[in-house]
């Protein structure tokens, strides 16, 4: 035990100097602080709201006098609430319609989906009107689509998730309508599936595909409408099947909103981001 | 005896703090399950206001939504789903675990029984996430090779079975050996021959312990929620077969709660609180049975 003593002596050494160095960069935040103080509400999109809520946790851990309140309720109750002036920002999971140019929006990530199959599935790429077509149990076998003789195994979202969402509203199916073989939770039980069955198409997050077949799991990501399905792709908006994530306000922002939205589109959350499998924007 | 009458007094007052730290926990232990009970009446409150009972049993199909008029919230498929899984299981489990501990007890040769008994228990060890991943790893694509498309209810019984085995086979082996050796020498005295005792003597002295293994291995697989998540596929919808994919209750909760928001959210509550009551049907089912079974010993 006595010899153990310079030992936590080292790291108590060690965790101060952290704590020095931590808060090193945070030195001028104290004058910061005398001005950032006060509540923010933001409001709207379901998809959105999970980040923006990590987001404002750790903005509020570095301004201790602001509360961030994130409350959900849709893509439009964010443009409404933003509008009318009961949210401080709105968050909406679109790009800003022409109509609504007389707000200000502010992209903080992108959302991607990407139709994945099993990589011994032969089938190079599906269309559009595939795709619906096996999601709606029109086409049930590969041979349909020119793939091997074999009955297609759907693999789709549980409800409520925003990749069920986004895959819905692009595909123009509604959920009802869906004939599934296979419900998932989250993405990497969507690959974990696909991987293990050749004969299921799934769809999950980009991101998240992207790095599973990266690191040697049995899937391929198919392109949609002919554009390859990466992060880069969803990141320079070609890629169909994504979307931006807004920040929308009223008036030019100033003050503590402007303050929270530069932080949310800084390098500084990209890890959270990437946590929650979206696509980090080049600030 | 006689020195007895100086130390009651020494006696008495350690055990009246005993006796009222053991109330106070016990009240502990009764009250954190009322206050769940509680928790989730209240929580379910806003989707049974807004939704009614019926709608939970008449809705065309399970599409909820945050607005309770928006979507539809039939839970049947999911009872079904999860009693269809919870009764397979258990109609496999049960004869696999009382047959393993009479095997423990009566048949196998002393080192083949304690090795037996430590793979048991080792099976009683092994996380439920491990087996769902086994399941979908290894399972899941041999039932596929029967049938498309192998996440089923059928591969859901086999893990519940697996999961449930060790319960009731360790329940039966302590019920087993709770015999008292008088019963099983007097099978002898008479001459009976192994078989015979182990039906005439051994199963009906031990019926009640037997039960409480079954009734606790049901409850475990009424609730058993990961790896049931990994293997059953969770398509809402009543299984006409054993290789219909499924969703059980338990399921349906880990899988949408995350994302779930005002009467969605309450409606899972209220799946929640069918679980609860699922449970509490099952435990009183169990305690009419037993007085039963020690009357009839």
């Amino acid at each position: 035990m006595a010899h153990e003593s310079p030992w936590m002596r080292l790291a108590l050494a060690l965790v101060v100097l952290a704590l020095f160095a931590c808060s090193e960069p945070s030195a001028p935040a104290p004058t910061h602080a005398d001005r950032l103080h006060g509540k923010l509400v933001i409001t709207g999109s379901s998809t959105v709201a999970p980040l923006v809520a990590e987001i404002g946790k750790r903005f509020e851990s570095l301004h201790p006098d602001v509360r961030v309140d994130v409350q959900t309720g849709g893509s439009s109750r964010g443009i409404a609430d933003a509008r009318q002036g009961l949210a401080d920002i709105g968050m909406a999971s679109r790009a800003l319609k022409s109509e609504e140019s007389d707000l200000h929006g502010f992209a903080i990530a992108r959302d991607g989906v990407a139709v994945i199959l099993n990589a011994a599935n032969p089938v190079p790429a599906l269309t559009d009107d595939q795709v619906v077509a096996i999601y709606t149990g029109r086409i049930t076998r590969w041979s349909e689509v020119g793939g091997a003789d074999a009955p297609i195994t759907v693999v789709n979202k549980a409800e409520g998730r925003s990749t069920l969402e986004l895959f819905l509203h692009y595909f123009k199916i509604e959920s009802p309508a869906v004939k599934a073989h296979v419900v998932i939770g989250d993405n990497e039980q969507g690959i974990k599936t696909v991987a293990g069955n050749p004969d299921a198409i799934g769809y999950v997050s980009v991101g998240a595909a992207e790095y599973s077949a990266a690191h040697g799991v049995p899937i391929k990501l198919l392109p949609m409408k002919g554009v390859v399905a990466a992060i880069a792709t969803v990141k320079d908006g070609s890629f169909p099947l994504s979307r931006p994530l807004n920040l929308v306000t009223k008036a030019e922002p100033a003050g503590l909103a402007q303050a929270f939205i530069d932080y949310a589109r800084s390098p500084a959350v990209h890890d959270l981001v990437e946590q929650l499998y979206f696509v980090a924007l080049e600030s | 005896m006689t020195s007895s009458s100086s130390s009651t007094l020494l006696r008495w007052n350690p055990d009246r703090v005993l006796a009222a730290g053991l109330r106070l926990c016990a009240a502990g232990a009764a009250a954190i399950a009322l206050l769940i009970a509680a928790f989730l009446a209240v929580e379910s409150w806003p989707a049974l206001r807004h939704l009614g009972i019926v709608r939970f049993v008449t809705d065309p199909s399970w599409h909820p939504a945050a607005d309770a008029a928006a979507g539809t919230f039939n839970l049947l498929p999911m009872v079904w789903g999860t009693l269809c899984a919870t009764a397979g299981a258990v109609l496999l489990a049960t004869p696999l675990g009382v047959l393993s501990a009479l095997f423990i007890h009566h048949y196998a040769a002393r080192p083949v029984a304690r090795l037996h008994r430590r793979m048991i228990e080792l099976l009683a060890g092994i996380p439920s996430v491990v087996y769902g991943f086994w399941g979908l790893v290894v399972l899941v694509p041999l039932i596929r090779a029967v049938q498309p498309p192998g996440a089923s209810l059928l591969a859901g019984i086999l893990i519940l079975t697996l999961m449930i085995l060790p319960t009731i086979a360790l329940m039966a082996d302590a019920a087993l050996a709770a015999i008292p050796a008088a019963q099983l020498r007097a099978a002898a005295a008479l001459g009976l021959s192994r078989g015979r005792t182990v039906v005439g003597v051994v199963l009906p002295a031990a019926r009640s312990g037997l039960l409480t293994g079954v009734v606790l291995g049901t409850g475990r697989a009424i609730g058993e929620t990961m790896a049931v998540l990994m293997v059953c596929g969770n398509v809402v919808q009543t299984p006409d077969s054993l290789f219909d994919p499924v969703r059980t209750l338990a399921a349906n909760i880990a899988l949408e709660m995350a994302y779930a928001m005002g009467d969605h959210r309450s409606a899972l509550f209220v799946s929640g609180l069918v679980l609860l009551a699922m449970i509490a049907a099952l435990i009183g089912i169990a305690a009419r049975l037993r007085p039963q079974a020690v009357a009839h010993a």
